[in-house]
């Protein structure tokens, strides 16, 4: 305050200069014209698109036609539809047993590889490899894979005297679920595993020195020092886990196009369903935004989970 | 957003398995010197064996598949189907010079170059801006920034759609130039605030002093200093740009203009009677310039990985 008193005698001398140089030199207005390109991206293709669908979800708008304004008769008219029920349950199967098996198998093989033996660099290295083949590529393998008349799932089985005729693993509702479930978590565990192990490594081997005196127990080690020091990467993880599972598309696609009848249809590939094949834009819409409320408590769960963490330790550690 | 104790990964360790802390021959387990070695192979080789094999048969089998000749591939009977013993190219003849495979190729390449180079460019300045300086809401447009990692494509394809459609985009390589940089900026700026802030903060002071601009001090001293990061970014946008589906599903639509994954999907599936083997190879052939890329860069992709987490 005491500067701003002195400063309008001066103001004059330095305004000439200023414009220019504000522009160039005012950190405010840098930051401005460095965030612009990001920002002009994010607004025009994501903040304006996430709108703009909200909006046409209320609207009864086609492929080729504009649309009115019809209120929430899109969500109504979901409201009494099975398929749409049908979805929304298959996709909470699908990423509930999906992400849940993913953390099991992704933990379990990120301690498995924290271990010591030959060839530790090029065993993480591979694998990671199912992690980086496009989706749908490996998508198409495990079609092949589940194959109905073809399967080496199937082969195998025969010949191990285990089944006596082919499985449909796609064709019949159960077993599609499964085998799209199973495809995802092939997909996830590396991301998973990798991601926990690079947690892993920023433990300190002293606390099981200390714990190993103690005599702590092989799972009492794991109970007490690793999975405390790990959940803060665990609930990240977990977070990215259960939104990209959740709004997964494209590993259904190529497998199973949400058949067989509608048993394995998310809510992404119907919203796809309605509005681009069927063109009805605004009711594909609908389901689209339907997702969001589901996202925003995801995100929710695992943040306040970190606030209360973080206040939990605070409590006992400082 | 997602505000982490901060607990330094060291990422190159994550692969290379060399613990900074532990001594080379010690176990990071502590204890593996008192497991005995038939204990270790049922507890650790066995699993480890088990999980490795179901993880790349898949590949194993796509790559078996698209060797095979199609009369082996559909009789299980007279042959035994993990192995052959005619590979035969057939399938991969077919795929480059009876198809559009190396159209599609080359645009996938094209839009995944264009989208990554775009996206880095606008996360640097972004990134820089919000590490280093420090403009009044900076804090907030870096979390609205990582709030936009967590909006999924499935959610914006719909109105991206009508949009795309609006601009005249439609059907063009560049509806997916544009629209990807909304996926990847999010991603590599939050990557590359990492990256700046273990830039010593002194080096700038001085150029500033020396009466350097901003824009000298980031091309100059910040981005050489960054280049792991910028590897790293890069790396991962790319694959991120080829794996992508829905987008390049819903805005493309002539045969020619379509990605990878795409037009394998569509163009492949409801082919003749033996399309498997062309199918599988061009499953594989798509797959592998990630998979080299990969080979060569592994460290940065599992620190690009990781990344997202470490922030």
């Amino acid at each position: 305050m005491a500067d701003l008193a002195v400063a309008p005698s001066a103001k004059p001398q330095f305004r000439a200069a200023s414009a220019w140089d504000q522009l160039k030199h005012n950190r405010n207005w840098l930051g401005f014209w460095f965030m612009l390109p990001a920002l002009a991206f994010l607004i025009f293709f994501l903040a304006y698109p996430l709108g703009l669908g909200i909006w046409l979800s209320f609207t009864d708008t086609r492929i080729g036609r504009a649309g009115h304004f019809i209120a929430t008769e899109n969500y109504e008219w979901l409201w009494d539809d099975s398929v749409f029920w049908l979805s929304v349950f298959n996709t909470l199967l699908y990423t509930f047993a999906a992400s849940a098996i993913k953390f099991a198998v992704g933990l379990y093989l990120a301690l498995l590889l924290n271990e010591n033996m030959p060839f530790k660099a090029m065993l993480r290295a591979m694998v990671l490899i199912p992690f980086i083949v496009p989706t749908v590529l490996s998508a198409l393998a495990f079609w092949w894979i589940f194959d109905s008349q073809f399967s080496i799932i199937s082969w195998s089985l025969r010949h191990l005297g285990l089944i006596s005729q082919n499985i449909n693993f796609l064709g019949d509702t159960t077993w599609a679920r499964i085998c799209v479930i199973f495809a995802n978590i092939w997909r996830g565990v590396p991301f998973v595993a990798i991601t926990l192990l690079a947690g892993l490594q920023t433990v300190s081997p002293s606390l099981y020195e200390a714990a190993i005196l103690d005599g702590a127990s092989g799972w009492q080690r794991f109970r007490y020092i690793t999975y405390p020091l790990l959940t803060p990467i665990i609930a990240v993880v977990m977070t990215f886990s259960v939104l990209f599972t959740f709004t997964d598309f494209q590993l259904i696609w190529a497998m199973t196009r949400g058949g067989p009848v509608n048993a394995t249809h998310l809510m992404a590939t119907l919203s796809y369903q309605r509005a681009i094949i069927a063109g009805q834009l605004g009711e594909g819409a609908a389901i689209s935004s339907a997702m969001i409320p589901f996202l925003l408590a995801a995100i929710m769960v695992s943040w306040f989970g970190l606030q209360r963490r973080k206040w939990q330790q605070g409590e006992s550690n400082d | 957003m997602i505000d982490l104790p901060t607990r330094s990964i060291d990422l190159k360790n994550v692969l290379s398995g060399s613990s900074p802390t532990v001594a080379k021959d010690d176990h990071s387990e502590g204890m593996s010197y008192l497991q005995s070695v038939p204990r270790r192979l049922v507890t650790l080789y066995l699993p480890l064996t088990i999980i490795v094999v179901i993880l790349l048969f898949p590949f194993y089998w796509m790559a078996l598949t698209s060797v095979k000749p199609d009369n082996q591939l559909l009789d299980l009977d007279r042959y035994n189907p993990f192995w052959t013993w005619n590979p035969t190219f057939k399938h991969f003849h077919k795929l480059l010079f009876e198809s559009y495979y190396p159209h599609w190729l080359w645009n996938t390449m094209y839009v995944a170059v264009c989208a990554t180079v775009l996206s880095i460019i606008a996360s640097v300045l972004a990134a820089y801006a919000i590490v280093r300086l420090r403009y009044k809401g900076a804090n907030l447009v870096g979390g609205l920034i990582f709030l936009a990692y967590l909006v999924p494509p499935s959610i914006l394809f719909i109105p991206l759609a009508t949009v795309v459609f609006q601009y005249g985009l439609f059907d063009s390589p560049l509806a997916l130039i544009l629209t990807y940089p909304t996926i990847l900026i999010p991603f590599s700026t939050w990557l590359l605030m990492g990256y700046f802030k273990t830039i010593p903060f002194e080096l700038e002071e001085c150029a500033l002093i020396d009466g350097a601009s901003r824009w000298q001090i980031l091309i100059k001293i910040v981005l050489p200093l960054a280049i792991p990061g910028l590897i790293s970014a890069f790396i991962f946008c790319f694959t991120l740009c080829w794996n992508e589906f829905i987008y390049a599903l819903t805005f493309l639509q002539s045969t020619s203009n379509k990605t990878v994954p795409v037009a394998i999907v569509n163009e492949f599936v409801d082919g003749d009677v033996y399309r498997w083997g062309s199918l599988m190879a061009g499953a594989l052939a798509g797959s592998l310039p990630l998979v080299i890329l990969y080979a060569f860069f592994v460290e940065h992709y599992v620190s690009a990985m990781t990344g997202a987490v470490k922030e």
